[in-house]
């Protein structure tokens, strides 16, 4: 709004000058045929002019009228002629709009963008030569080199030089396009290289030496996308494994430490993330001043209402169950049903809303093409943290003394006073905590509903066997392993295919090393 | 002397069983169809086409439960993935019903609806004879037993063993669940196949054709029993028992345990395919749900709750969980996965041997 | 790791067509050792628990293992038995059979049997079938299918349970006998096999001073037509045997000789009783 009031103030000071708009040009944009209509736009786009500018905004917002021979834009109530500036009065009383069809629409958005160039506002600018990097046409040539010279900045700069190639790709003058086809090697978007592509053939480009050139960019430019797309896919591999990770983590307790096979690990990590959504309503319903950060608060609200569950279920179930794997595998099971169940009754049957608090959402860019989500750079570090955490707690506290004491031995642990039923109880509550800690990063990037869970118990039970059981290390590796796998996968066959391919993958891993990655070999291992 | 094949087969089971067997097939291959087909519809005798189908389904599920206990009840290996096989049967025997659908489906094409629907232009290459019917029966009986040899002769071989191959064997039908849905892989994506309409030219909702799948079901499902006792009591069961309480004994005098359970894990999955052929028809379609892992676990609750290690348990076990089914998902659609839950966590708990099992305590506790 | 371990562990080569059949296995005892293992060495894990260890037992000897706990004994019956493949190491039977390429059931084919140090029997199953399921015949699965035990089993069979004294319990679940009975019931399944060499792993574990005496006679009346490996703890018993005796130590033989010889040598003395 300033800046439009400062335009208008511009205005008002330099009317003398304002007659500089072509009469006839402006009349052209009235014109029945929309072919005259864009060269009209264009001429006028390349004035660089802000009087340009204010009659193509008008044109843009359907307030440019025609009564007559009189081109106007109606401003308010006030009518102001399009040409000269000149104020109108009265106001004609019969009009029509100047129509805009999409054709027209996208020609206005370049050229207003071509003229926001020479706005004193960076920002402006900035985003003025952004839009114009992939699709400006070889009319606006002119003003993209006036600006060019113009031009300080130098990330601006940068942008003006895509742009201004990518206009000149148009030029009938074959040294213009050889210029132009060399300085898009520089670019780093694939949008740069669909342009490029066409070049390639002869009917379209009849120079040979542009076409060789035009070779030349696109491999340039798809060696700069290939580093990208693999780091990109590393990250969001990392990122998927982060999060196996942590459905895992607790499982590598339940089961690779204490063997027990829990099929209701999945429904615990969907406790913590419908603690995660319980948390959020209160907050928005208690302190919307904090809303932003009640997932902080949900960290230790899911771990102690996962843990909860988790061992109010060892002690009414799986206790009963110890030494009986399969037993435990059915009776877990219908845990797991009955855990659905129950959330589909408190919450109803469908996904719940969790929203991405506002310093989760967007992300860096690192690299063109690069964003990365704060969402899930944030997961990765809380992933780091819990496994931190589970360290520590596991090598540091009497506890976790305890629960390696029992895994090692338990009568011998129960003879030096370990008392074995009380560690088992509290190590299944870690174990289904750390689920809850898993379960509210899920919440953040994934849907939360009863079924959520489901998806995951094969995941983390692949994770735990691919890692060797009874090891947090080969977990880890496992876990980011099979993301980082995955994610390749899903680029080249979709995700369907690569999550079948990983399945096999696994299996057949497991041929060759029935122990996991890590394996514990010697004679106590079958017993 | 050798004493004759004929003889051995009959001692497998005691005179009772044999004729508990014969008045069970006078009940299901004479008496119900008779009821079915030729009392009308008025009279109160009259056996309606649903209980015909529901009968025909239980037959088919209890067929699937005791191919489960034939692998988990006497080789003690607990398989998540028997879906698998019984969907696999259900497909190998759709594909042929979806050929005799001809041109009577809703685009008039010579090929299957989804085909057309997808812009296929011709069946691809495994379609190949599937307007068969030998060729149907073949790979309803090829694809599980194909499936079920290579995967289990890898995982016995591995000695891949109790919770790990369970788990895997889930990770199985799970994948093939995924695999089926995409529309690519030619059998019907999310939708499956449906809307059958005959069998070797006959209309498959007639009545004559419904009596005679129910037939054919429960003479499948005596077939099973009967193998199944054979099975059991032969050295090739004890030495399967061997095996699931100690299999490094079983090792050590000089057995390969891979042989024994592969030759009860193929058979198994062929059952379950047998069963899955036989079911699609009732029903009247198969969809990639059929390989869901929370399908195939339940049909290990089917067993359970009959009572493992038996082989009237599963079909007890079966009937009884599945009629719960029936009634509960239509009563108290709300209360079904509950009650389901705590069939899975009260039959581990306090019903280890199952009805069966149960049963027996009570009769021996009677006398004293 | 072994050439011949590498193509197993790849699992492309399926050496086991013979597995179940009985075997004539050619046992070739003319240089009259039936048992050779060279050089052994197995390692968990970076604990040695086998190291270099040489050994060789000759065909119709009774032979005695001793050690303390953690010497190797387990796992040297482990390696011949084909559980366990060596890092390294040569083990035969007779001149030409190399155990080391071999699984499990086809060992016992070639004429091995095995006892446990913890009684291992088939619980469920009653005596009789114990016995039925060792004895020594066509054991491949689908001949299992249509298998029949004639009079000439039957008979072998009521023979070995007389043997072992189990006659009064061939049809009682084997899960319910006493655990010395256990003990004698697995060298029964044993003896059914018919095995040229038999290792046992601490056989009288349990059993009362009679029942040991009496298995001391068994085992000796076996040495002879068979070639027995015996490990114990009871020098009582060992002494009953009569055997040569070798001393294992942390992974390898320590003394070899008959029992007072071995007794006497200060190195054992050490480490049994402390270092």
């Amino acid at each position: 709004m300033t800046r439009y009031l400062l335009s208008l103030l511009l205005w008002l000071t330099a009317l003398p000058a304002l007659a500089a708009l072509d009469p006839v040009l402006v009349k052209q944009l009235a014109n029945e045929d929309s072919d005259l209509k864009v060269a009209a736009i264009q001429q006028l786009g390349a004035s660089a002019s802000p009087e340009a500018a204010r009659v193509l905004k008008a044109m843009a917002d359907d307030a440019l009228l025609v009564a007559g021979d009189t081109v106007f834009i109606l401003d308010g109530e006030q009518a102001v002629d399009a040409a000269t500036g000149a104020a109108i009065t009265p106001t004609p009383e019969s009009y029509e709009a100047i129509t805009v069809n999409n054709r027209l629409r996208s020609e206005l958005g370049n050229a207003l963008a071509a003229l926001k160039l020479f706005d004193p506002d960076r920002a402006v600018r900035l985003a003025a030569a952004k839009e114009l990097q992939s699709n400006a046409g070889l009319e606006l040539v002119p003003v993209l080199a006036r600006s060019l010279a113009q031009e300080k900045d130098g990330e601006i700069l940068a942008l003006l030089k895509q742009a201004h190639a990518q206009a000149n790709l148009a030029n009938p003058e074959v040294a213009a396009r050889l210029t132009a086809v060399r300085a898009l090697a520089d670019s780093g978007s694939p949008n740069t290289r669909s342009l490029l592509l066409p070049l390639l053939e002869a009917a379209n480009e009849p120079d040979e030496s542009v076409r060789q050139a035009a070779r030349q960019s696109i491999e340039a430019i798809e060696s700069r996308l290939m580093v990208g797309e693999t780091l990109g896919q590393i990250f969001t591999g990392l990122s998927l494994g982060s999060i196996l990770l942590l459905a895992a983590l607790g499982l590598a307790i339940t089961y690779g430490v204490m063997g027990v096979i829990n099929m209701a690990h999945g429904e615990l990590l969907m406790v913590g993330a419908y603690t995660t959504y319980f948390t959020q309503t209160l907050f928005r319903a208690y302190f919307p001043e904090l809303v932003d950060w009640y997932v902080l608060a949900a960290i230790p609200l899911a771990f102690f209402a996962a843990a909860a569950v988790g061992m109010v279920l060892e002690r009414t179930v799986i206790r009963r169950l110890y030494g009986r794997p399969l037993e435990t595998l059915l009776a877990t099971w219908g845990l797991s049903l009955i855990l659905i169940q129950a959330a589909r009754v408190l919450f109803g049957a469908q996904n719940v809303e969790v929203a991405n608090p506002e310093w989760m959402s967007g992300g860096v860019e690192v690299m063109p093409g690069l964003v990365l989500p704060w969402n899930r750079i944030v997961i990765i570090g809380f992933t780091l943290f819990v496994l931190g955490l589970m360290a520590v707690l596991m090598q540091k506290t009497r506890l976790g003394l305890f629960v390696r004491a029992v895994t090692q031995n338990r009568p011998m642990a129960g003879c030096v006073g370990v008392p074995t039923a009380r560690v088992d109880t509290l190590a299944f509550g870690l174990g289904a905590g750390i689920a809850g800690l898993g379960g509210v990063a899920l919440s953040q990037i994934a849907n939360v509903g009863p079924d959520m869970g489901q998806g995951y118990i094969v995941d983390s039970f692949m994770v735990v066997v691919l890692g060797g059981v009874g090891q947090l290390a080969g977990a880890v590796w496992a876990a980011l392993g099979l993301g980082v796998v995955t994610k390749f996968l899903e680029g080249w066959a979709g995700a369907v295919i690569a999550k079948i391919v990983v399945l096999v993958i696994i299996i057949v891993f497991i041929q060759k090393r029935p122990q996991g990655l890590f394996a514990l070999k010697g004679r106590f291992v079958e017993n | 002397m050798r004493t004759p094949f004929v003889i051995r087969f009959l001692s497998s089971m005691p005179r009772s069983g044999w004729i508990g067997l014969a008045a069970f097939a006078a009940i299901t291959l004479v008496l119900m169809p008779a009821l079915h087909l030729l009392l009308p519809e008025t009279s109160p005798f009259h056996v309606s086409g649903y209980l015909i189908t529901l009968g025909g389904k239980l037959m088919c599920y209890a067929i699937v439960a005791v191919a489960m206990d034939l692998i988990w009840g006497y080789a003690g290996i607990l398989s998540l993935g028997h879906g698998l096989f019984f969907a696999l049967g259900g497909y190998a025997f759709g594909m042929y019903l979806m050929r005799q659908i001809g041109r009577d489906g809703s685009y008039q094409s010579d090929l299957p609806d989804f085909m057309v629907f997808l812009d296929w232009k011709e069946l691809p290459w495994y379609w190949t004879g599937s307007d068969s019917f030998l060729w149907a029966l073949f790979l309803v009986l090829a694809a599980p037993a194909l499936v079920a040899y290579v995967f289990g002769y890898f995982a016995f071989r591995s000695r891949i063993k109790g919770v790990y191959f369970s788990i895997i064997t889930q990770a199985l039908t799970f994948a093939a669940m995924l695999f089926f849905f995409r529309n690519e892989t030619g059998f019907g994506g999310n939708n499956g196949f449906t809307d059958f309409k005959r069998i070797l030219g006959y209309d498959i909702t007639s009545p004559e054709m419904r009596a005679t799948l129910f037939g054919l079901s429960a003479l499948v499902l005596m077939a099973t029993l009967v193998l199944g006792r054979y099975l059991t009591t032969s050295k090739f069961g004890r030495v399967l028992a061997a095996i699931r309480d100690a299999e490094s004994r079983v090792m050590f005098i000089g057995y390969n345990p891979l042989h024994y359970k592969l030759f009860v894990w193929t058979l198994s999955a062929v059952l379950c395919g047998i069963a899955g052929a036989l079911y699609v028809p009732q029903v009247g379609i198969i969809n990639p749900g059929e390989m869901s892992p929370a399908n195939s676990i339940e049909i290990a609750i089917w067993a359970a709750v009959g009572g493992r290690g038996t082989l009237i348990g599963p079909v007890i076990g079966a009937w009884l969980v599945n009629l719960f089914k029936s009634y509960f998902t239509v009563a108290f659609p709300e209360y079904w996965l509950f009650f389901l839950g705590a069939l899975f966590v009260g039959v581990t708990l306090w019903l280890p041997e199952g009805v069966v099992g149960l049963w027996k305590r009570i009769r021996q506790r009677r006398p004293a | 790791m072994t050439a011949q371990q590498q193509m197993e562990g790849l699992g492309w080569e399926d050496n086991t067509p013979a597995v179940g059949r009985v075997l004539e296995p050619g046992l070739d005892t003319t240089h009259k050792v039936i048992l050779y293992l060279e050089d052994i060495s197995v390692s968990f894990d970076g604990f040695k628990a086998l190291n270099n260890l040489s050994l060789a037992i000759d065909a119709g000897e009774l032979r005695c293992i001793i050690g303390p706990n953690g010497a190797g004994k387990t796992t040297m019956m482990d390696v011949i038995t084909g559980k366990t493949r060596p890092d390294s190491g040569t083990c035969f039977f007779g001149q030409t059979i190399d155990l080391t390429r071999l699984t499990e059931p086809q060992i016992a084919h070639m004429g091995i049997g095995r006892k446990f140090q913890k009684p291992t029997i088939f619980e469920n199953h009653t005596v009789f079938e114990n016995l039925e399921l060792a004895m020594k015949m066509d054991k491949r699965a689908l001949t299992s299918l249509f298998a029949w035990l004639d009079r000439e089993g039957r008979d072998k069979i009521s023979d070995t349970l007389k043997l072992i004294r189990l006659d009064a319990e061939a049809d009682r679940q084997a899960g319910l006998l006493s655990h010395g009975q256990k003990q004698w019931l697995e060298i029964g399944m044993l003896l059914m096999q018919d095995p040229k060499l038999l290792l046992l792993d601490e056989p009288v574990a349990g059993m009362t001073d009679d029942e040991t005496e009496r298995t001391g006679e068994l085992f000796k009346s076996l040495a002879g037509k068979h070639s027995l490996v015996v490990v114990e703890h009871d020098m009582a018993f060992i002494e009953q045997l009569g055997g040569k005796v070798t001393v294992l130590h942390e992974g390898s033989v320590l003394a070899e000789g008959d029992l007072a010889t071995v007794q006497a040598d200060e190195r054992v003395v050490e480490v049994y009783l402390g270092r």
